[in-house]
C-alpha cells in the first residue's frame, strides 16, 4: 500500500481519501451481504405483512394436527441447531483449522438437508390430503375432506402457505449449495448434479417435488459460472459471510413458524 | 485478510456463550407451542406474544449468531434503524391503507 501511494505521489496524482478506512469498519463482502439481507427481509417481511393481511380479513382455517406441529418444530430445532455449527465453522475457519471447517460446514449442511426433507414430507402429506394450488399436479384421492374444502373455499390459506414456505425452503436449498461450495468447491458440483439427477428420476411425476428439485440444476449452473469465472480457495471471510446468510435463513423461519404453523394449530 | 478476521473475533468471543443462546432459543420456541396448546391469551394476545417471542428469537441471533452486537456502532445502527423503518412503515402505512379497500363504497 505505502508503494502505491509514492508511486501515486510521483506522478502528481492525488492521492487524499484513496486508502481511508472503510465507513462500515468491515470488509466490502460483509457489508455486501448485510445489504442483500436487509433487502431480502423486507422480501420476507412484505409476504408476511401480506400474509397477516389475508388472514385478518378471511375466515381462517386452523388445520394443522398435533403431527405437522411436531414436525414442524423439529425442524425449527434442526435450523437452530444448524446456526450453531455454522457458528462453530467461522471459528474452526478463524483459526485456520480447514478440517474442523469443512466438518461444521457439514453438519450444517446435514441440518439442512433434514429441514428441506421434512418439509417436502410435510408437502407431500398436505398435498396428498387435499390442500393444493391448481398448477400443483393433483392427488389421485384426497384422503382429508377438510383440506378439500379449505383448498375450495378458502384458496388464500394454501397460497399464503405455499407461497411462504416455498420461498423459505428455496433460501434453505440456495444455503445448503452455497455452503457445500465454501467447503468443497469444484467436488461439490458432481454432488450436485447426482442429487438433481436422482431427485428428478426417482420422484414421481405427480408429486411437485418432481419439478421443484430443478433448483438444484439453476443451482449447479450458477456455482459452476462462479468457480468458472472465479476458482479460489475460500477463505475465513466468505465463510462468515456465508455464515451470515444462513442464519438469515434461520432467522425468518423465527416468523414463519408461529404466525404460519403455531396459529393455524387445530386445538381439540 | 485471515489476520484482519481473527482480530474481529478476538477478545470477546466464548463458545460457550453460543450455546447457552442455542439453548434459550430452543426454549423459546417450546414456550411457543406450549402457550399455543395451553390456550392461555385470546387469539389476538397470542398472536402478539408470539411476535414478541419471535423478536426476542430474532434479535439473540442477530446479535450473537450473527455477530451483529460485535460490529462497529455505526452499521449496528445503519441496519436496525433502516430495516426497522422499513417494517414500521410496512405495518402502520400499508396495512391500514390496504383495509381501507374493503370500505370503499360502504356508506
Amino acid at each position: 500500500m505505502a508503494d502505491a501511494t509514492l508511486q501515486h505521489d510521483a506522478v502528481g496524482h492525488e492521492t487524499h481519501g484513496e486508502f481511508e478506512a472503510p465507513l462500515f469498519g468491515a470488509y466490502s463482502k460483509k457489508v455486501g451481504m448485510w445489504l442483500f439481507l436487509a433487502s431480502d427481509s423486507l422480501t420476507f417481511g412484505a409476504l408476511l405483512v401480506a400474509f397477516c393481511y389475508v388472514r385478518s380479513y378471511t375466515d381462517w382455517p386452523t388445520p394443522f394436527h398435533v403431527q405437522s406441529i411436531i414436525n414442524s418444530t423439529i425442524m425449527t430445532g434442526c435450523l437452530l441447531s444448524s446456526s450453531l455449527t455454522m457458528v462453530m465453522g467461522v471459528f474452526a475457519a478463524q483459526r485456520g483449522d480447514r478440517a474442523w471447517t469443512r466438518n461444521w460446514l457439514l453438519a450444517t449442511m446435514a441440518f439442512g438437508t433434514a429441514f428441506i426433507v421434512l418439509h417436502g414430507m410435510e408437502w407431500t402429506k398436505l398435498i396428498g390430503e387435499g390442500l393444493t394450488l391448481p398448477i400443483f399436479p393433483k392427488p389421485a384421492t384426497p384422503t382429508d375432506v377438510e383440506m378439500v374444502n379449505i383448498s375450495k373455499n378458502t384458496p388464500q390459506f394454501a397460497a399464503t402457505f405455499f407461497g411462504l414456505t416455498a420461498m423459505h425452503m428455496l433460501h434453505v436449498t440456495v444455503g445448503v449449495m452455497y455452503l457445500g461450495v465454501i467447503a468443497f468447491r469444484k467436488w461439490f458440483l458432481p454432488v450436485i448434479g447426482v442429487l438433481w439427477l436422482a431427485g428428478y428420476l426417482l420422484i414421481p411425476s405427480d408429486n411437485v417435488f418432481h419439478w421443484g428439485i430443478h433448483v438444484l440444476l439453476v443451482g449447479l449452473i450458477v456455482a459452476s459460472t462462479i468457480l468458472f469465472l472465479k476458482s479460489k480457495d475460500y477463505d475465513a471471510q466468505d465463510v462468515e459471510v456465508a455464515g451470515l446468510y444462513w442464519h438469515f435463513v434461520d432467522l425468518v423461519w423465527m416468523f414463519i413458524f408461529p404466525l404460519v404453523y403455531l396459529l393455524s394449530t387445530k386445538i381439540t | 485478510m485471515h489476520d484482519t478476521a481473527a482480530d474481529e473475533y478476538s477478545g470477546h468471543d466464548s463458545k460457550a456463550q453460543y450455546f447457552w443462546v442455542w439453548g434459550a432459543l430452543l426454549v423459546l420456541t417450546a414456550i411457543e407451542v406450549v402457550l399455543v396448546y395451553k390456550q392461555i391469551f385470546s387469539p389476538v394476545r397470542m398472536l402478539e406474544v408470539l411476535l414478541v417471542l419471535s423478536i426476542i428469537k430474532s434479535a439473540l441471533i442477530i446479535a450473537y449468531f450473527m455477530h451483529l452486537k460485535f460490529e462497529r456502532a455505526i452499521m449496528r445502527w445503519m441496519l436496525v434503524i433502516s430495516v426497522s423503518a422499513c417494517f414500521v412503515i410496512m405495518y402502520f402505512f400499508f396495512f391500514p391503507d390496504a383495509g381501507r379497500v374493503l370500505r370503499l363504497g360502504v356508506h
